[in-house]
C-alpha cells in the first residue's frame, strides 16, 4: 500500500515536471506565443467577417447568430490547433534539441507523460480559447445574454478528453516521420473539423462525410457549445452532446495510447529516437 | 551481482539502399561482458564502431535484436522501467532546450525522477557548483552559454538523480583541455565519492587510461578485448594503448568503421 502511494506520488510528481517545463517554454517564448496569437486572432476575423459579408452582398440572415456560430467554430479550431500542437510538437521540438532521449530514459510512465502534456495543452488552449472568444466578441459588439457558459466550459472539457486521445495519436507521428510527422498532425486536425461542421451544419456534408462525423468528437462539441452559448442550453440539454463525447474519450484515450506505445517501440527498433537519426 | 550484464547483445538498423532495397545493418554483434559495481570501464573504439548504440541499448533508448543486458540484476528490456530509476546518462552532445536556462533544465528533469521542488531547490545550486558552474549563472539561457558550461550542467543532470550506473558517452568530446580537465576529475570524484559504477564510451585514450579500471576495444560492433591498460599493452606487445588499439583493430581511433552503427 505504502509502495503504491510512493509510486503514485512519483508519477504524479513527474506528471507537474511535465506541466511545468511546458511553462518555462511558455515564458521563454513568450513573445512568439503573443505573435502566433495575434495570428489567430486575425485569421479568426477572416472567418467571422463573412456573416457580415453576406449581409452587405443582399443574404438575409441573423447576423449576430451567424457570427457567433462562425465564432464558436474559429474558436474549437484554434483550441484544437493548441491541444495537437503541444502534443506532437512538444515531442517533435524535444527530438529537434536533442532532450527526448533524456525524456524517455527517465523512470516516468508514458501514460503519465502524455497526460502531462494533455494537462498542459488542455489549461493553455482554454485560456487561449477564452482569450479569442472574448476579444473577437467585444470587437463584433456581439450580445450573448442567454448563453450558457458554465454548459460551453462542460463540453469542451469533456470534448477534451477525446481531443488529447487523439492528440497522442498524433504525437507519435514526429517519431515515425521526423521530417513531416508534425504536418500530418495538421492533416489530422483539418480533416477532424471538415466532417465536424466547424463552419456549416453537419446536414449538408455528403452522406460519406456525415457518417465520418458521427465519430468525431469535435462534431458533439461544436453542437454542445453553440446549443449552450446561442440557445443557453442547460447540462440536461447538452447531454445528447456530451455522453457521445463521453464514449469517445473511454475509446480514444486508450488507443492513443497504444498508438503511442506502438509508435516508441517503432522508434527504439529503428533509433529514431535520437536527433540526427 | 554485476552492475552490467551483457551477454552476446545483437543490435542491426536497416539502412535504405535505393528507393526500395533495405539492408541490415549490424551495429553490435554478439558482445559481452559484465562490469562489477564501483566498476569504472571504458570502450574505446572508432567512429561508428557501436559504442553509442551500446549505450542507447543500455539507457533502454534502442530495443536489441538478440541476446540480453541486466542492470543490477533487471532485464534491460523486459523492465527497463527498473532500469530507468538506476541510470543516468551523459553524451557528446548536452541536449538542452536551448532557450531555457540550467535552473529551469535541471528543474524539470528532476520531477521526472520524482525529486519535488523543495528537493531541488537548494540541490540544483550545490551540484552546479560541485560541477564547477558559476552558480549566479543558473538562470541565464543554454544558449549563452559555453559548450563546456553546458557539458557541466549535463554532468549535473545526471547526477541530481543519484544514478548508481553512470553511461557517459564520449562526455568530453570536443571541449577545450581546461573544461576536458575539470569534466574528467568530476568523474573521478563522482566514483570514489558516489561509489557510482561508469560505462564510459570514448575515443580519448588517456581518458580511458586514468579514469578506467578495465578498457574494452569495440570494433565494428564486436568487443574484441577487455582489461586492464597493462594487459591490453601486454597482450598486443605495445608499449602504448594507442598501439595496442592500432594492432588490436588496424586502425587508428580517428577512422570510422566500415559498418556504421548508430
Amino acid at each position: 500500500m505504502r509502495g503504491a502511494a510512493a509510486t503514485l506520488r512519483g508519477e504524479l510528481i513527474g506528471l507537474a515536471g511535465v506541466v511545468e517545463r511546458n511553462v518555462y517554454l511558455v515564458r521563454r517564448y513568450v513573445w512568439w506565443e503573443i505573435a502566433f496569437f495575434i495570428w489567430t486572432v486575425a485569421n479568426t476575423l477572416t472567418i467571422v467577417f463573412i456573416a457580415k459579408g453576406i449581409e452587405a452582398a443582399g443574404g438575409t440572415i441573423d447576423v449576430e447568430r451567424t457570427t457567433t456560430t462562425l465564432l464558436i467554430g474559429a474558436v474549437i479550431w484554434a483550441y484544437l490547433g493548441i491541444i495537437f500542437e503541444v502534443l506532437t510538437e512538444t515531442v517533435a521540438w524535444e527530438r529537434w534539441e536533442g532532450t527526448i532521449e533524456y525524456t524517455f530514459m527517465a523512470p516516468l510512465a508514458r501514460p503519465v507523460h502524455l497526460f502531462g502534456m494533455g494537462v498542459f495543452a488542455v489549461f493553455y488552449g482554454v485560456v487561449r480559447a477564452v482569450f479569442l472568444f472574448v476579444i473577437v466578441a467585444a470587437m463584433f459588439g456581439l450580445d450573448l445574454p442567454q448563453a450558457n457558459f458554465w454548459s460551453a466550459v462542460l463540453v469542451l472539457a469533456v470534448a477534451s478528453i477525446s481531443f488529447v486521445g487523439i492528440g497522442m495519436m498524433t504525437a507519435v507521428l514526429p517519431l515515425i516521420s521526423p521530417e513531416k510527422g508534425v504536418q500530418l498532425g495538421f492533416i489530422a486536425q483539418g480533416i477532424l473539423l471538415v466532417v465536424s461542421g466547424v463552419y456549416y451544419p453537419v446536414d449538408v456534408l455528403p452522406g460519406w462525410m456525415q457518417a465520418l462525423a458521427t465519430i468525431s468528437p469535435a462534431t458533439y462539441a461544436l453542437e454542445g457549445i453553440r446549443d449552450a452559448i446561442l440557445d443557453g442550453a442547460g447540462v440536461a440539454e447538452v447531454w445528447d452532446d456530451i455522453w457521445p463525447l463521453l464514449i469517445i474519450g473511454a475509446i480514444a484515450v486508450p488507443l492513443g495510447l497504444e498508438v503511442f506505445r506502438r509508435g516508441e517501440r517503432y522508434a527504439k527498433r529503428h533509433g529514431k529516437l535520437k536527433r540526427s537519426g | 551481482m554485476s552492475a552490467v550484464e551483457v551477454t552476446n547483445l545483437r543490435k542491426e538498423f536497416l539502412r535504405r539502399e535505393g528507393r526500395f532495397r533495405r539492408t541490415r545493418v549490424p551495429a553490435l554483434r554478439g558482445v559481452s561482458f559484465t562490469i562489477e559495481r564501483g566498476e569504472c570501464v571504458a570502450v574505446l573504439g572508432a567512429n561508428g564502431s557501436g559504442k553509442s548504440t551500446l549505450v542507447r541499448v543500455l539507457a533502454t533508448l534502442l530495443l536489441h535484436d538478440g541476446g540480453s543486458a541486466r542492470v543490477f540484476g533487471h532485464d534491460v528490456f523486459a523492465d527497463p522501467r527498473a532500469v530507468r530509476r538506476l541510470v543516468n546518462r551523459v553524451s557528446v552532445e548536452a541536449s538542452f532546450f536551448k532557450k531555457m536556462s540550467s535552473n529551469e533544465n535541471l528543474s524539470y528533469a528532476a520531477r521526472f525522477y520524482g525529486l519535488t521542488p523543495s528537493d531541488t531547490s537548494a540541490r540544483i545550486p550545490q551540484i552546479l557548483e560541485r560541477v564547477g558552474f558559476p552558480v549566479e549563472r543558473r538562470g541565464e539561457a543554454m544558449e549563452a552559454l559555453s559548450r563546456g558550461m553546458q557539458q557541466k550542467v549535463a554532468l549535473a543532470r545526471a547526477l541530481l538523480t543519484a544514478p548508481v550506473l553512470l553511461l557517459l558517452d564520449e562526455p568530453t568530446t570536443g571541449l577545450d583541455p581546461r573544461s576536458k580537465l575539470e569534466v574528467q576529475q568530476f568523474i573521478a570524484e563522482v566514483r570514489s565519492v558516489h561509489d557510482a559504477t561508469i560505462l564510459l564510451c570514448t575515443h580519448d585514450l588517456d581518458e580511458a587510461e586514468v579514469l578506467a579500471d578495465r578498457i574494452g576495444i569495440l570494433d565494428d560492433g564486436r568487443l574484441i578485448a577487455l582489461g586492464t591498460a597493462d594487459e591490453l599493452k601486454a597482450r598486443y606487445g605495445a608499449e602504448t594503448l594507442e598501439e595496442a588499439f592500432f594492432a588490436a583493430t588496424g586502425r587508428a581511433l580517428g577512422d570510422v568503421s566500415e559498418e556504421e552503427g548508430s
